[in-house]
């Protein structure tokens, strides 16, 4: 039983692992940090390969690697600027893909984790259970982080137009 | 988001000086056609004609650490081969095969450029006279060939039997060093 399992989710070579994903994590990170998502992008990729061959089997490496990168992105904006956070009472809203489109512009302006929290939901469709291992977060906490984030992008917006 | 050139080759590099690969390998162009090449810290690990499904093979046996970087210096070896400047090669080998396996593989390594051995000769050298059929599984199954120079064994009435990269490139690698064919 264990060996069938083992057997369907095999651990691929790093080689395939990285080809795979190391374009949409280097645009993953160029929406959270700009110009500074080259080293962020470098640093995640060894990350990944340090704790590859600790790996127990191949299953959710996209939400892995994507855990890692927000991490990474993480660090960086948390050294750049203070985290606020929102109150968490208020309903939470969901966004549109085309929408998203309209806003992401403004992504930029958000704190780091509601940041990183809606990009991942409306720029890379991860499901809130992925979003909030990335986050380290429980799922609520990344479902009220994206929610917020998109809050604060409409009011952006409004004041913008 | 395409990664630049510039920044694939700055991981790669990074990830090689922080000693993070359990094995990389290569694939390049060759006289005798595609050739995928592996190597560990201690030594080329692998030769192949055929580069489907080696990635994989080289995480069963070496880890899942497996990054294409570029093998230099095995590259150049094998050109001097190909070129006929190279008789023999200097590069340490990574062989991770059964006892028997490396025995005959060790006996293989000594058969000089441009000369044939039978395969009952070479069980012979192991100690294992009737083991003919075994050190033909053995050559069939050798993981670094061209360096093992498993295209210099052949059947005891000379026909060339068979060969990993085909019967064409095993002819073309012994007139290639100026063995006599059958």
């Amino acid at each position: 039983m264990m060996g069938s399992m083992a057997a369907t989710d095999p651990i691929p070579p790093f080689e395939r692992f990285y080809l795979l994903h190391r374009d949409e994590v280097l645009g993953y990170l160029r929406r959270l940090l700009g110009p500074r998502a080259e080293d962020a992008w470098q640093e995640t990729f060894l990350r990944a390969l340090r704790a590859y061959d600790r790996l127990q089997h191949g299953k959710h490496l996209r939400a892995w690697v994507f855990t890692i990168a927000t991490n990474v992105a993480m660090d960086d904006l948390r050294a750049r600027k203070p985290v606020q956070l929102e109150n968490g009472d208020e309903p939470s809203v969901e966004l549109h893909r085309e929408a998203f489109r309209e806003l992401e512009h403004l992504t930029g302006d958000l704190p780091p984790t509601e940041r990183a929290a809606v990009v991942l939901r409306y720029g890379y469709d991860l499901p809130y259970t992925q979003i909030a291992d990335a986050l380290g977060s429980s799922e609520d906490a990344a479902r009220a982080a994206a929610s917020s984030g998109v809050r604060r992008l409409r009011r952006t917006h409004e004041r913008h137009t | 988001m395409n990664v630049t050139p510039e920044l694939d080759t700055r991981f790669r590099e990074a990830a090689l000086r922080e000693g993070l690969v359990d094995v990389r390998f290569d694939v390049f162009d060759s006289p005798v056609g595609e050739l995928f090449v592996a190597a560990t810290d201690r030594g080329l690990a692998r030769i192949s004609y055929r580069p489907e499904g080696m990635e994989e093979s080289l995480a069963r046996t070496f880890g899942v650490r497996v990054l294409r970087t570029p093998l230099d210096d095995v590259r150049r070896e094998l050109d001097e081969y190909f070129e006929g400047t190279r008789r023999k090669f200097d590069l340490s080998l990574d062989l991770r095969v059964a006892p028997f396996h490396a025995d005959v593989l060790r006996e293989l390594a000594l058969v000089p450029y441009g000369r044939t051995d039978t395969y009952g000769a070479l069980a012979a050298k192991v100690g294992r006279p009737r083991a003919a059929r075994a050190v033909g599984t053995v050559m069939n199954r050798n993981p670094i060939p061209i360096v093992l120079p498993c295209h210099r064994i052949v059947g005891a009435d000379g026909s060339l039997t068979g060969y990993a990269g085909g019967l064409d490139v095993k002819r073309r690698l012994l007139r290639l060093e100026g063995a006599t064919l059958v």
